[in-house]
């Protein structure tokens, strides 16, 4: 990959958080590049590390945690930077998206407020400059009374409307990167088709590169140029998205995909994957799948390395080429 | 071959909320021992059907009638005995479990309400039941909120299996589950049915879900039922164009067509046909008369001037 083109980059990521009164890891090794105009989804089941992923690389992790590893976004270290060299930055080159939109959006501060601030702080507009900025970039995100819609409130809008707001601040002072976590979880599926048709656009005029969290690959199988699927705080399979879908290496992986009821499906129950996920500080020591995989073998109990693609020691057949 | 026996119908059903129209005119028969789903946008009516159904609110209109009985004109005592054969799961187990009572408890308590059984047997009933829904026998001890969101939906299944429904009405019961859990649950549910011979109806808006686990499916828009049919016919040819966009709409479908704008709100629905101001195919008389739900033939039910009962369905 030219290098010119990669906006962001993290190698060997951990995140730990004080729980219990115990620094206790939840993310582990985590490594990712996204390059101008990609789109990477980060994919796993409640609690394997996604959001918490996204929150270092935006800096606002939780109180007490601990962070290692490097992010470097366009081509500066993210993490030697002081709270406030960080904040600026990072509001200016990341725009964020949460799965709820009531928690980008103030309750009591008007739409319009709340998109000009950023513009105000980050580019320096006037009030009247920004207010005209907000006004175009809704215009952009499919929103066409935007003055009407600047001087209501976020619980006047639909959860569409919302999230298109959302999205529209999110681009506001030209980023370079997007991280967006769950943003159509909680949209029905004709929203949630639109907002993806939307931020496909947005990522194609602005060049955007973008990070995508879901727990429902299929739903971003066409958008995503490649996913990265966790599991228990690791990255465990990293490959296009069609790929994880119809071909999986990793058993997780293809337990993850073959749980999903598919359309068109004739058979007459699913395939769960047996057992539960373990809770953050019970991981196992070697593979962390280990108990739930079917085809573990005295060599998983030493920790798997990533590997082509796969942290496995007995990965499923290779991907046709 | 004789017509399959209604457990449970619904007649010209209506709820207002002021000037909210949340359900407008539904009917429909529910067939003992078939999944029948309810799909729809938020907002569509598809919870408040199901609280009408349950008579856990006062319908504005109609009636609905299980096994014969017109539920609307029981009385308080009356309609309280009828319930424990109708048994409702939610999409949030939390809400509806008492965080006080321990589980094996929660799962005796419609025995005790209805009283199922020996006071004495109850407690064994209750272990039986979690073993049932997958859980161990210690579970009976614990509290509710020990348990993961997958764990918690399956002590509801228990708590409503106990006091053995003919009718289990299911909301959303998945929608807040990762998807190898939600497979577990849905597994669940299909072998309780089974074993069991219950009728569910599944609410929910994920059309994987409810392609795979329903035999019929209504489809709901603002209020009304605008497709009824079996679940090959409204997954594989939708023939309303809104189950069409529907179902163009869901993940893993080559996205052919895009529903434009949002639902309307339910305190202000359009006049004649309620999908025409998102419809791509409508014209002058959709603003005027209002599609009924017809009969194609079949036993597929559509709600659109454009579509046509087959001929045979005709002669
Ligand atoms: N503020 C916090 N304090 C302590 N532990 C936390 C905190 N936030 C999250 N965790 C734990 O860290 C782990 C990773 O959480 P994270 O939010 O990244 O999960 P996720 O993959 O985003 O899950 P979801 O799909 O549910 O959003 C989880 O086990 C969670 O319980
Ligand atoms: N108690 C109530 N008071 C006023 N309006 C209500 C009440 N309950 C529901 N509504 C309104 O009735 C309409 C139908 O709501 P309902 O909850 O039945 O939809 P739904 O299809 O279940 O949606 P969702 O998928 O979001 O659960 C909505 O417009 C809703 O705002
Ligand atoms: S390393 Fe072993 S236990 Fe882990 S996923 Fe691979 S085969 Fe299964
Ligand atoms: S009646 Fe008219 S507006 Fe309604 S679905 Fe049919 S064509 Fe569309
Ligand atoms: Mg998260
Ligand atoms: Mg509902």
């Amino acid at each position: 990959m030219n290098a010119l083109a990669t906006i962001l980059e993290v190698r060997g990521l951990s995140v730990s958080l004080p729980i219990g009164g115990k620094l206790t890891p939840v993310v582990t090794d985590m490594n990712l590049s996204i390059a101008r105009g990609e789109a990477v989804a980060l994919v796993g089941e409640s609690g394997c590390g996604k959001s918490m992923t996204a929150r270092a690389i935006i800096g606002l992790p939780p109180p007490g945690a601990e962070i290692a590893g490097s992010i470097v976004l366009k081509g500066q270290e993210l993490t030697q930077l002081t709270p406030s060299e960080r904040r600026r930055i990072g509001g200016r080159e990341i725009g964020f998206i949460f799965q709820e939109p009531m928690t980008s959006l103030h309750p009591t501060l008007s739409i319009g407020a709340q998109m000009t601030d950023g513009l105000r702080y980050h580019l320096g507009l006037s009030r009247t400059a920004a207010l005209e900025r907000a006004r175009e970039l809704l215009d952009r995100v499919g929103i066409p009374r935007g003055r009407d819609i600047l001087a209501g409130h976020a619980h006047q809008l639909s959860g569409g409307m919302r999230q298109r707001v959302v999205i529209a601040m999110a681009i506001a002072c030209g980023p370079s990167l997007v991280i967006a976590d769950e943003p159509t979880t909680a949209l029905d599926v004709t929203i949630q088709a639109q907002v993806l048709d939307l931020l496909a656009r947005m990522r194609e005029e602005l060049g955007l590169a973008m990070l995508y969290i879901t727990h429902d690959l299929e739903v971003v199988a066409d958008f995503c140029d490649r996913a990265i699927v966790m599991y228990a705080g690791d990255r465990v399979e990293d490959g296009q998205p069609e790929q994880c879908l119809t071909r999986p290496r990793h058993p997780y992986t293809s337990g993850l995909v073959a749980a999903i009821p598919r359309m068109g499906g004739t058979s007459a129950r699913l395939s769960p994957i047996p057992g539960q996920v373990p809770p953050v500080g019970a991981w196992p020591a070697g593979c962390r799948f280990a108990p739930r995989c079917a085809i573990a073998d005295e060599i998983c109990a030493t920790r798997p390395v990533f590997d082509a693609g796969v942290r496995c020691w007995r990965p499923l057949a290779s991907p046709a080429p | 071959m004789s017509p399959p026996e209604k457990l449970l119908e619904a007649r010209d059903l209506a709820k207002t909320f002021g000037k909210v129209a949340a359900v407008r005119g539904v009917s429909f028969a529910l067939r003992r021992g078939e999944t029948f789903g309810i799909v729809g946008e938020s907002g569509s009516g598809k919870s408040t059907l199901a609280r009408l159904l349950l008579r856990l609110i006062e319908p504005s209109g109609g009636g609905v009638h299980f096994r014969g009985r017109d539920l609307t004109s029981l009385g308080r005592e009356e309609m309280r005995r009828e319930r424990r054969h109708i048994q409702m799961i939610f999409q949030d187990p939390f809400g509806s479990l008492n965080p006080r009572m321990t589980v094996g408890e929660l799962v005796a308590e419609p025995m005790h309400a209805h009283d199922i059984g020996e006071r004495g047997d109850r407690g064994a009933r209750a272990l039986k039941l979690l073993d049932e829904v997958g859980l161990p026998a210690a579970a009976g001890a614990r509290y509710p909120h020990e348990f993961s969101g997958g764990q918690r939906q399956r002590i509801a299944i228990a708590r409503a299996l106990a006091s053995e429904p003919a009718l289990i009405v299911a909301d959303e019961p998945v929608s807040a589950l990762d998807v190898s859990v939600q497979a577990q649950v849905l597994n669940l549910l299909l072998d309780l049915k089974e074993r069991h011979g219950m009728t569910l109806l599944f609410i929910s808006h994920d059309l994987r879900v409810v392609e795979f686990i329903c035999d019929r499916i209504a489809v709901m828009y603002l209020g009304e039922i605008v497709e009824l049919g079996d679940k090959a016919a409204i997954c594989g040819e939708p023939r309303h164009p809104y189950t069409q966009a529907l179902f163009a709409s869901a993940p893993g479908r080559p996205k052919t067509a895009r529903l434009a704008g949002e639902i309307p709100n339910a305190a202000d629905v359009p006049s004649g046909c309620a999908f025409r101001t998102r419809c791509p195919r409508a014209f002058d008389r959709c603003a005027i008369d209002h599609p009924p739900l017809r009969a194609l033939g079949g036993e597929r039910f559509a709600a659109c001037h454009l579509v046509e009962p087959a001929a045979e369905a005709v002669s």
